[in-house]
């Protein structure tokens, strides 16, 4: 609150870019898996693809992960994060896929 | 829609809190326009982004909702306490359970340890705020809308009836076609936005805005739990906030993601819902674990024993705690590595919690002990949280589970660890951080009086359920058969459940007497402290601190204390604070109009609250009011009461 008073001025070109690809990624998202006619595995991996994509430009746009200084917590941070993201995806691909039948 | 189904009728009790619900409100209307209190309530309360004035707030609403559940609980207990009682029949039974167990978590346990965090954080790290104020009023408020759209439920529409954990098919649309599990989708995820934005902001608050010189390793240990606390909800509640979203698509909008037919997984919900479920639990112990650490260090009057260990413990849980979620349904029958896996890791998360038992135990040792009322809830939580931690360690084991799960055993596991951890120290931080919210303490003798007979009633209701569930009681059933065998426990129960009741009221009674006859605080400082929030003026000045305090190692104050630096004169400069802001409320009350309308697939109303929504995140956008200073005059009026 009371230290930080540094004005942003300028228009958040980023934030817009960042905001409108978004969108667009996720409407090709949706246009591949209803649309596209391609196979499941297919639509699969496209999908994934493009949710990295999405993350990554969350990460850099929205998140500042390239502006920020005190690199200590910000390499702690990701690395915990990846350590939730993995145990969780992969934690219920794993846990899931034992005695179901969808899948 | 007809009126009648959108009131729920027919049944006495509903009419009766018809009833006192209009009359409350008729009442609060009439006192408030009656002594024109509703600008001070506005310019006060509602529009405040102070964080003392927000705990209070949270504070206040949970024990509101601590009554709810508790009334929802005793209804149970009146229920079972004989074989084939006709009380309550079996819909209703499922829908006092599912907003019992619904309430007593996220909006009893959750805002209560919030709102203390909010009272406290800030004054022990000799900050002045929280890092982001107006964020942290958007959280109040979502989070009481949240809590105030769950809660309607009952009168208008329908209770949620699925159990808190609503699994699906039953949760679905086939089984549920009512609008009750829509509020409880909705009720959730707009108290959930309020949730995650308190992680974000205490997280950030504890890792920039402690005062100079205050390392990370030499945060009090309140500060430390809640900076882990804090972690674990920036990862944990985003889950549950899709998993809500994708089972809203389900019941809203005809999706298949957890419906039995057309590929969805209904036990991925589970899976989704663990995710989350299993960390949201050490959410709320681990505040409760940083509290008693405070309040057992202060009246053993001594340092805190193995405070590195207690902290890498909490680090270590945050990390386990992600890792153990399948214990909660090894009966889905997942296939041995599965389950032997989980099995592992959960019993590996029982020892982490046991060394910081070790911690307080030796912190005790050789202590000069005070027996306050804050001190006795910390001492009695010790020997009937390993109770509760010990039965856990059983359920974790898989094989045994499938004999355990779903029995009253397993609901006797999760009260001893949920009452005796969150809730004692929920009512041990009321003590002891009492002062620094109304400047006053909680009246002593009432307060032992609660807490005998609370902690007397707690065991009497759930020690005899343990044995209620090896004998194969089932939780979740509306009643039993006299052939069962099962009454004698369950009159012991239902006995129980009474004491705990009368301990709640007393309670009540305290903070109406206290608030009458107890003597203002003077110095800010009753307990002989030996963190910064004591080191405050009484009462608390809204901008906290004159001086942002200098911190020279553990227990800052103390230190401070013993080398007399404590009431040392300086000449003030003026302060920065942030201004009030009446968008946060605004904004949540357009939030409950949106929940509102989805709840009943009014579309136009749930078009019409996002767009209020939307509006107020514009008006916020181009707000640049970059608050105010207080004037070196007015602090100098607000420090002399600390002579
Ligand atoms: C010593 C560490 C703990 C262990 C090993 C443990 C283990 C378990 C296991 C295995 C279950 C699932 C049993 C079943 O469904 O059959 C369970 C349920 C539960 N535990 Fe724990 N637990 C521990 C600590 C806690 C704590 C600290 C809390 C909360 C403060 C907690 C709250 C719960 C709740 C709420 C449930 C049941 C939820 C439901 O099904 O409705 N546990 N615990
Ligand atoms: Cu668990």
């Amino acid at each position: 609150m009371a230290n930080n008073e540094q004005t942003h001025s300028h228009f958040p070109w980023s934030h817009v870019i960042g905001f409108a690809l978004s969108i667009i990624l996720t409407l090709f998202a949706l246009w591949v898996g209803f649309e596209s006619g391609l196979s499941n595995t297919m639509i699969v991996v496209v999908v994934v693809g493009l949710a990295l994509i999405q993350a990554t430009i969350q990460l850099v746009m929205f998140m500042h992960m390239t502006e920020s200084e005190d690199s200590k917590y910000q390499t702690g941070t990701i690395l915990y994060a990846l350590f939730i993201a993995i145990a969780v995806v992969v934690g219920t691909i794993w846990v899931m896929s034992f005695g179901m039948s969808h899948m | 829609m007809k009126w009648d189904e959108f009131f729920v009728t027919g049944d006495p009790l509903i009419y009766g809190a018809d009833v006192s619900i209009a009359l409350t409100l008729i009442g609060v209307i009439f006192v408030l326009t009656y002594f024109k209190k509703w600008k001070w309530l506005w310019t006060e309360w509602l529009t405040t982004v102070d964080h003392k004035k927000l705990g209070i707030m949270y504070v206040m609403a949970a024990v509101m909702m601590l009554f709810r559940g508790g009334v929802d609980a005793l209804l149970m207990r009146a229920q079972l306490t004989v074989p084939d009682a006709g009380f309550l029949d079996s819909t209703h039974y499922n829908e006092i359970f599912t907003t019992h167990g619904t309430i007593m978590i996220i909006f009893m346990a959750m805002p209560f340890l919030i709102g203390l965090m909010n009272v406290v954080i800030p004054l022990q790290i000799g900050a002045r705020d929280v890092a982001y104020p107006f964020l942290n009023a958007v959280s109040f408020w979502t989070f009481f809308m949240g809590a105030m759209l769950f809660n309607i439920s009952f009168v208008i529409g329908g209770s949620p009836s699925a159990g808190w954990t609503s699994y699906v098919p039953l949760a679905g649309l086939e089984l549920s076609p009512s609008v009750g599990q829509n509020y409880y989708l909705l009720g959730l995820q707009i108290a959930g936005i309020g949730t995650l934005l308190t992680g974000i902001n205490f997280l950030v608050t504890i890792l920039k805005m402690r005062a100079p010189g205050m390392k990370l390793m030499q945060m009090p240990i309140f500060t430390w739990s809640s900076l882990i606390t804090s972690v674990i909800i920036v990862f944990a509640f985003p889950v549950l906030t899709v998993a809500l979203a994708l089972m809203t698509f389900d019941r809203l909008f005809g999706s298949h993601f957890f419906t039995l037919m057309d590929g969805g997984m209904p036990m991925l919900w589970a899976n989704l819902f663990w995710i989350w479920g299993h960390p949201e639990v050490y959410i709320v112990i681990l505040p409760a674990f940083g509290m008693f650490s405070e309040i057992i260090s202060t009246f053993a009057r001594k340092t805190l024993f193995g405070y590195k260990a207690m902290v890498y413990s909490m680090v270590v849980i945050a990390g386990l705690s992600f890792l153990v979620w399948v214990h909660h349904f090894f009966t889905m029958g997942a296939g041995g590595a599965v389950n032997s896996f989980f099995s592992i890791t959960t019993m590996l998360i029982a020892v982490p919690t046991g060394v910081k038992i070790f911690n307080w135990l030796f912190t005790l040792y050789k202590g000069r002990i005070k027996f306050t009322t804050a001190m006795l809830w910390s001492l009695a939580f010790i020997p009937n949280f390993v109770i509760g931690g010990v039965t856990g360690v059983m359920l974790a084991m898989a094989a045994a589970d499938y004999q355990y799960h779903n029995t009253y055993f397993l609901v006797a596991h999760f009260h001893y660890v949920l009452i005796s951890g969150t809730v004692y120290a929920c009512f041990a931080g009321l003590h002891f951080w009492y002062p620094k919210m109304f400047n006053h303490r909680l009246n002593e003798k009432l307060g032992k009086w609660t807490f005998w007979i609370f902690v007397a009633g707690f065991n009497l209701c759930f020690f005899p359920m343990y044995f209620l569930g090896l004998a194969g009681m089932p939780r979740r059933v509306y009643t039993y058969g006299a052939a069962d065998g099962w009454m004698s426990l369950n009159v012991l129960a239902t006995m129980g459940g009474v004491l705990m009741g009368i301990g709640f009221l007393i309670l009540v009674y305290n903070i109406y007497f206290s608030f009458r006859y107890s003597p203002r605080e003077t110095t800010g400082d009753p307990w002989d402290g030996r963190t910064l929030e004591w080191a405050t003026a009484a009462p608390v000045p809204f901008y906290n601190f004159a001086h942002v305090p200098e911190v020279k190692g553990h227990d800052a104050y103390w230190i401070a204390k013993k080398e007399g630096r404590a009431k040392e004169k300086k000449p003030y400069k003026p302060i920065h604070m942030p201004s009030n802001s009446g968008v946060p409320v605004i904004m949540s009350t357009f939030f409950f109009i949106s929940g509102f309308g989805m709840v009943f697939s009014w579309h136009w109303m749930s078009i019409a609250g996002l767009i209020g929504v939307l509006a107020t995140m514009v008006i916020r956008s181009f707000d640049y009011d970059k608050g105010f200073y207080v004037s070196v005059e007015e602090i100098e009026k607000h420090e002399q009461t600390t002579e």
